[in-house]
């Protein structure tokens, strides 16, 4: 693969802090928390020879306000262009907040959560029926689990034994207003998904080589779907943003800017 | 309507492989047809209809055709922003299937009653809606539309033997169907209820009133055309539904009227009032609702002498 299109943590960080400080506009936190679990998806475990190949493996973002970490990776693979990517939130850009039709590399329009399982359960069942090696990856919140749909797809996908179907959840701890083991404990979320038969392996989201390790020791090809729990940092990587509810809205300032920038390693 | 629908599923399902059945879990004595014939195109999800409809947003994705079928508040309401985000806003061939239009289920209660479910999906757009009239109507509209891009809402009424006089299983998209002709005045019928309607017209021609029917089954795309050129004819038009008065084909009509400057006085017969607490047989419902033939009738004539 030629550098050009390597997908890095570092660079999805990079772009995320630099479109959102231009369009003025947060989600900053959830979108960096995800910046390892993407980059291990898009580098290793996801076949995607072309965005349009019908054969490609399927991504689904179900929680779509981290969507400005995935136009990153579009970016970095050559999918989308700079100057697309320079219209992040701007009028009439196909680039929202959450992800939109119309953009290579993004498989479905997501921004309702608990819905993107169910769908994705959807993909793996084509694929299987239709005989096809295609596998679907589904990156969820944490707190998106608190949707009942959420645990409809579960017991369905794990009932049809859908081991082409991988789960990710994002476990960073936080929802929009709140830490979720104030606002509807999740805990124990790994036996939950055990006792919903799953293939459950606990990781470090922000562990990229880890993430990647993992995905790459799952058997799609026979037995239960899969589950990552991945404990996350929410806004991982600048330190005044870690673990803070605020930054799941706020925009950044120009002294915060040029701080997280320093933060993440790009300047000094 | 629902055998109908079951028998042309099954004969469609022949022809082409990409066509999916899936079930919330209802359909028993109904689907095994398909089941029977069709084991890997057949899925129970459970009781599940989010789910559901999310699976078939994936299905239709990878360029299958999957119906959905449940009773039809829980076809439609329950899972009603998945076919927002999903089919619609994704333009795929997914088939939400809602067995029982208005009071069908009407001993069941108002959580199986189907009274707002037009009015809910006709408000989008990309959505086809049809709701036919009798068995004959749902086959030709079943055999007529399956493989449209974009997804489907059909509202099947629960009966499979009483047809609608005149209406010989006619059915097209964007069409009014004309099934008498009359001079005083149209009554303007969606589902099954069309034939409380045709009922009402022999009741007025008793009384030397001559009335027309014409029949609203493709609700989306709307038959905008036809019911200009019928109501510019006409004096006074009665629309008859099972269906609150908002959002359903009382509301479309209204529309037309408005937008066209025609000069008609229209009286919207359907469900005023939530039908909460009251049960019974689907007659009672149509009689405490005021939509049986004689009363439909007496509507009809009250109108005439008001205008």
């Amino acid at each position: 693969m030629s550098t050009q299109n390597m997908v890095t943590p570092l660079d999805i960080r990079r772009i995320i802090l630099e479109q959102s400080k231009r369009a003025g506009v947060g989600h900053i936190g959830s979108a960096l928390s995800i910046a390892d679990i993407v980059a291990a998806l898009y580098e290793s475990a996801l076949h995607i020879p072309d965005p349009d190949d019908p054969e490609r493996d399927r991504f689904v973002l179900s929680k779509g306000h981290a969507a400005l970490a995935l136009y990153a990776t579009c970016f970095l693979k050559g999918w989308l262009s700079e100057e697309a990517l320079n219209t992040y939130c701007g009028d009439g850009s196909h680039l929202g907040v959450h992800p939109e039709l119309g953009v290579a590399g993004i498989d479905f329009a997501s921004g309702s959560l608990g819905q993107g399982l169910s769908i994705g359960t959807g993909c793996a069942l084509a694929a299987r029926l239709q005989h096809s090696s295609r596998r679907v990856f589904v990156l969820l919140s944490d707190a998106e689990c608190n949707e009942g749909s959420v645990w409809e797809a579960v017991m369905f996908a794990a009932h049809h034994r859908l081991s082409n179907l991988v789960a990710i959840i994002d476990v960073n701890g936080q929802q929009a207003i709140g830490y979720t083991r104030d606002v509807l404990d999740l805990s124990p979320l790994t036996e939950k998904w055990k006792a919903f038969q799953w293939d459950v392996h606990a990781v470090d989201g922000n562990d990229a080589a880890q993430v990647k390790r993992v995905l790459e020791s799952l058997d799609t090809a026979a037995g239960p779907p899969h589950v990552l729990v991945a404990k996350t940092v929410f806004g991982k990587g600048v330190s005044f943003m870690e673990q803070q509810i605020r930054w799941h809205y706020m925009p950044l300032s120009d002294d915060e800017y040029r701080q997280a920038l320093v933060e993440i390693g790009v300047v000094s | 309507m629902r055998q109908a629908f079951v028998a042309a599923l099954t004969e469609l399902a022949g022809h082409d492989e990409r066509i999916m059945l899936l079930t919330g879990d209802l359909g028993f004595m109904l689907l095994e047809p398909f089941a029977r014939r069709f084991p890997g195109r057949f899925i129970n999800v459970g009781v599940a209809e989010q789910n559901m409809v999310g699976i078939a947003t994936g299905l239709a994705e990878a360029g299958m055709i999957p119906y959905v079928y449940s009773i039809s508040p829980f076809a439609v309401l329950r899972p009603y922003e998945f076919i927002r985000n999903g089919p619609i806003y994704h333009r795929l061939p997914v088939r939400i299937v809602g067995a029982g239009g208005g009071f069908d289920y009407a001993h069941e209660g108002i959580s199986h009653f189907a009274i707002e479910d037009i009015g809910v999906l006709r408000l989008q757009p990309g959505m086809t809606v049809i709701a036919p009239a009798d068995h004959e109507q749902a086959r030709s509209a079943i055999m007529g539309t399956w493989n449209l891009p974009g997804p489907i809402y059909y509202r099947l009424g629960k009966g499979d033997r009483t047809a609608i006089p005149g209406l010989d299983g006619k059915f097209a998209l964007g069409r009014l169907q004309t099934v008498r002709e009359g001079a005083d005045l149209v009554m303007i019928a969606m589902g099954s209820i069309a034939n409380e309607a045709a009922k009402a017209i022999g009741l007025l021609a008793q009384r030397g009133i001559s009335c027309a029917l014409a029949v609203v089954a493709s609700v989306s795309p709307a038959p905008i055309a036809d019911l200009m050129e019928v109501l510019s004819r006409f004096r006074v038009a009665l629309t008859v539904e099972v269906h609150y008065l908002s959002g359903g084909v009382g509301s479309l009509v209204a529309e037309m009227i408005a937008e066209g400057c025609l000069p008609c006085r229209l009286v919207r017969c359907g469900v005023k009032t939530t039908p909460a607490g009251v049960t019974g047989s689907p007659a009672y419902m149509l009689q405490v609702h005021e939509l049986t033939g004689a009363q439909l009738a007496e509507t009809a004539v009250k109108t005439l002498q008001q205008i």
